[in-house]
């Protein structure tokens, strides 16, 4: 891995919903250009959260965030969209009434005149969009959808991608095609910072992970370390193997 | 300004008949819709319930006084089943329809030319009390003696209501926390949040749906009574839409799901409410101007009363939307 | 990566008794304690679920996969009284269902848990779990009053809801809002405030969705301890891992029909199965260069 710039970088985020309680708990995160890194841990752990926190979605009660260099700290989301920071979120991550193409027009709302480029692009990425292009995303099948709001998350041609649960509810073969179609994506230049529950097929697709557990950070280590690491299986991956070839 | 007089008069409001009769009925409308979720806006029609079966058994029934009360409460049993056979199994919206409409009907049938002889039209029913007085007088309190010390100085006609209203108000408020505390309680607590999760476990919902609506229309129908009592006279007006609505204000007020809410919340409306009608009256005893532009007389005092209470009632749910005594990390869960 | 594991009595007697089923969608099986015919439903001209014959195996711990939209939910729904079918007749131990409202489903034992969960978040871990207990005394109106009556049982289900949490791995939560809990954390919790009403059938619709991987492995044990207690699992999942390790037999739902039914083994190597749902890369790992 070259010595990439950092993109992305969250240092000691102490963070939460709820008054007087704190999800996150001191958490360090490092997203280099072009890198493919992964969230994985135990349910409560501050997954979700650690995102939210980086996109002003959850108040950051201590800590910083900075984004090429910049200090971008409880700066509200609608102020990141615009600095090449893209975001799918786990769930309501497409406008039911809207079709297939309006959700994208959305998600080049801050700049309309790059929608024919862009949409040419997501197209060839998700053919299957194109083919529904006006038709009403609610009655898009989940894997369909999914597609749509990452599609969407790529109008504006981000520099690092923010995944929640990109697998969440799909079935099998979804699943799959999801996490070879972000490493694709990836390949293309977009960094991507994927949170995930499906420990195993994250850690197979990206480059470097973090385990987190009780809002702070447990593991750290490319994709193959943690795979190869007994207390990483035994706490967190399982053993359970079979339908993701071990 | 005659700061003694509003003095006396707002402590006296704080825990006047006005405060009681809406604490029992905050109260019942607390067990409905703090903490059962039931959009219950005919609370004043189960007072008038118990208004009315009092005064009725003295105007048409001739019978005892005492019957009044199990009568009156007959007649909240049979109003709430009328009100929740038909919308308890559907969304909360229909409830909410058919309380108002409920309500709004009971007092224009009392009120009505054509029901006379039952319910007295207009003018109401008076003189049924007597048989309350006396027994007060049988405990000793003589109904036109002095009481108490300043500035809680009460005829014993006010003191007796006062005596039996705060009873009672200790009574429900300890019956309604022992229940809400009881795996009966926690079921409708449940039922408020999500009813399919209730139904899943096995427990009827509807069922415990009308029990809820029912126990909270009689605790509303004793508030009708108590009402009724101090008056003197049953009168269908004092049943309106406004009442309702203040209650739930007084409940907001005080915090909702909280016993001690449904009480206090009605004292400080009334405390609150006596204060700026004492003191806006002082202020208007000689008409306000600027110049030659009057901003208030005397007899605007009532409105504008409302209005500043109104106004208060907005910031309290910008900057306190749990009421006094609500709990704010149960509110930061909605929605989620 | 085989897990040798040996089987106990009840499994043994719960896996044996598919053997000589067909391999069919709609297989009869030996003793069921769950039937359904002809269960069809429509919304606006979409049939959602269009079943000709289902069973389930009593004792067994049974899978229900399928694409999302297949109709296992609506399914769930149909069958525990939830929705209305349009047509079709179903019966639970010997008993006809049909008309059932959804809280008796559930008192006559046959629970099932929702796959947008549904934990009451303004009442705490333990609350949740109490309610889940049945012939609670204390729940009818005219008892609540006399703590004196229910006290007694109320310790006893705090007891149980104490000792479910434990091996749901949450009992240090037990005191705090289910609405601060995370939502996997809130997933576990359904599962074992379902489990409180000591279930006949236990219908779980993703019940691990979101629950990590190592947790979802130990939990498949106390889904085994369930068969052994003698309930009835049924069970909707994406996560093939854990459908391999844990169930006996696997039913397969896609545009509302059954599509296939078998061992896991079976519904693996099954064309129509891996076509419509799991995809050609199962079984393989994603990592460059394998």
């Amino acid at each position: 891995m070259m010595e990439n710039s950092i993109v992305l970088h969250a240092q000691d985020l102490v963070a939460g919903y709820i008054p007087e309680v704190n999800i996150l708990n001191g958490c360090d995160l490092e997203v280099r250009a072009g890198e493919f890194v992964g969230i994985i841990g135990p349910n409560g752990a501050g997954k979700s959260t650690l995102l939210k926190a980086i996109l002003g979605l959850c108040k950051v009660r201590s800590g910083s965030i900075s984004l090429n260099g910049v200090d971008i700290t409880g700066r509200k989301a609608h102020e990141l969209v615009p600095l090449g920071v893209g975001y799918v979120p786990q769930t309501k991550n497409v406008f039911p009434s809207l079709t297939v193409k309006e959700n994208l027009e959305m998600g080049c709302f801050l700049k309309p005149s790059v929608f024919k480029e862009r949409f040419a692009y997501v197209a060839a990425m998700f053919p299957k969009l194109a083919d529904r292009a006006a038709q009403r995303a609610g009655a898009l099948s989940g894997g369909e959808r999914q597609m749509v709001a990452m599609g969407r998350a790529l109008m504006l041609e981000p520099k690092v991608l923010l995944l929640d649960e990109p697998s969440a509810g799909l079935s099998p073969a979804l699943q799959d095609e999801v996490f070879v179609q972000c490493r694709t994506i990836n390949a293309s230049g977009v960094a991507i910072l994927m949170v995930e529950q499906n420990a195993r097929r994250c850690l197979q697709v990206v480059n470097r992970g973090y385990v987190l557990d009780q809002g702070r950070n447990a593991y750290t280590g490319t994709g193959r370390e943690l795979l190869g690491d007994p207390n990483v299986i035994e706490l967190y991956l399982g053993t359970l193997a079979k339908a993701t070839g071990g | 300004m005659d700061w003694n007089l509003i003095f006396e008069n707002t402590l006296k409001g704080f825990i006047g008949i006005n405060a009681v009769y809406f604490a029992i009925a905050a109260l019942g409308l607390n067990v409905q819709f703090g903490y059962t979720g039931l959009l219950n806006f005919g609370q004043a029609g189960f007072m008038a319930c118990g208004a009315y079966g009092l005064g009725m058994t003295a105007h048409y029934f001739d019978i005892s006084f005492w019957w009044g009360i199990p009568i009156g409460i007959v007649f909240s049993v049979l109003l709430g089943l009328l009100m929740g056979i038909p919308t308890l199994r559907l969304r909360a919206d229909y409830l909410a329809i058919v309380t108002i409409a409920s309500a709004e009907i009971i007092r224009l049938v009392v009120r009505s030319v054509k029901f006379k002889t039952y319910f007295g039209g207009s003018d109401g029913i008076n003189g049924f009390s007597d048989s309350f007085r006396s027994l007060g007088n049988d405990f000793g309190i003589e109904e036109a003696d002095e009481y108490g010390f300043w500035p809680f100085k009460f005829t014993g006609r006010e003191l007796w209501t006062l005596i039996i209203g705060w009873l009672l108000v200790a009574l429900f408020g300890f019956v309604v926390y022992k229940l809400m505390k009881s795996p009966w309680g926690r079921v409708l607590k449940a039922i408020r949040e999500d009813e399919d999760a209730v139904k899943s476990l096995g427990k009827n919902v509807y069922s415990y749906k009308m029990q809820s609506l029912i126990l909270g229309g009689v605790i509303g129908t004793v508030s009708g009574m108590i009402f009724a009592l101090d008056r003197g006279s049953v009168q269908p007006d004092n049943y309106s839409r406004d009442l309702t609505f203040y209650i739930l204000t007084a409940l907001v007020l005080g915090g909702v799901a909280k016993v001690s809410g449904s009480i206090v919340g009605s004292m400080m409306f009334w405390g609150l409410f006596t204060f700026m009608d004492n003191f806006l009256r002082q202020v208007a005893k000689d008409p306000v101007s600027i110049g030659n532009f009057t901003i208030m007389k005397s007899t605007q005092v009532g409105q504008l009363n409302f209005i500043l209470i109104g106004i208060t009632l907005i910031l309290l749910m910008v900057f306190r939307p749990q009421g006094v005594f609500g709990n704010r990390k149960e509110m930061a869960f909605d929605g989620h | 990566m085989d897990t040798e594991r040996t089987y106990g009595e009840v499994a043994t007697r719960a896996r044996d008794s598919f053997q000589g089923v067909e391999r069919l969608p709609g297989a009869r099986k030996h003793d069921p304690i769950l039937t359904a015919d002809n269960i069809r439903r429509e919304f606006g001209g979409i049939v959602a679920v269009n079943v000709d014959h289902f069973e389930v195996q009593k004792g067994s711990i049974t899978a229900l996969i399928g694409p999302n939209g297949a109709g296992k939910t609506t399914f769930f729904n149909l069958l525990t009284g939830f929705d209305q079918p349009n047509s079709g007749d179903w019966n639970f131990n010997g008993k006809a269902m049909n008309g059932v409202a959804s809280h008796r489903t559930a008192a006559l034992g046959m629970v099932r848990t929702f796959q947008l969960t549904k934990s009451l978040t303004k009442l705490s871990v333990i609350e949740n779990m109490r309610l889940g207990a049945t012939d609670q005394k204390g729940e009818k109106w005219w008892n609540g009053l006399f703590a004196a009556v229910w006290k007694g049982q109320e310790a006893e289900i705090t007891e149980r809801a104490d000792e479910l949490l434990a091996r749901f791995k949450m009992d240090h939560m037990r005191d705090e809002y289910a609405g601060s809990l995370s939502g996997g954390q809130r997933k576990l919790l359904e599962m074992a405030r379902a489990l409180m009403t000591n279930p006949t059938l236990v219908m779980l619709d993703e019940p691990m969705a979101g629950v990590n991987p190592a947790l979802k492995q130990s939990l498949n044990q106390h889904i085994r301890g369930l068969r052994d207690d003698g309930m009835t699992v049924l069970f909707v999942e994406h996560d093939m891992d854990m459908v391999h390790d844990v169930s006996d037999w696997v039913i397969v739902m896609a545009e509302g029909r059954i599509i296939a039914e078998g061992t896991p083994d079976d519904i693996s190597s099954n064309p129509a199965v891996i076509d419509a749902y799991l995809g050609t890369r199962q079984g393989q790992s994603l990592l460059e260069g394998e």
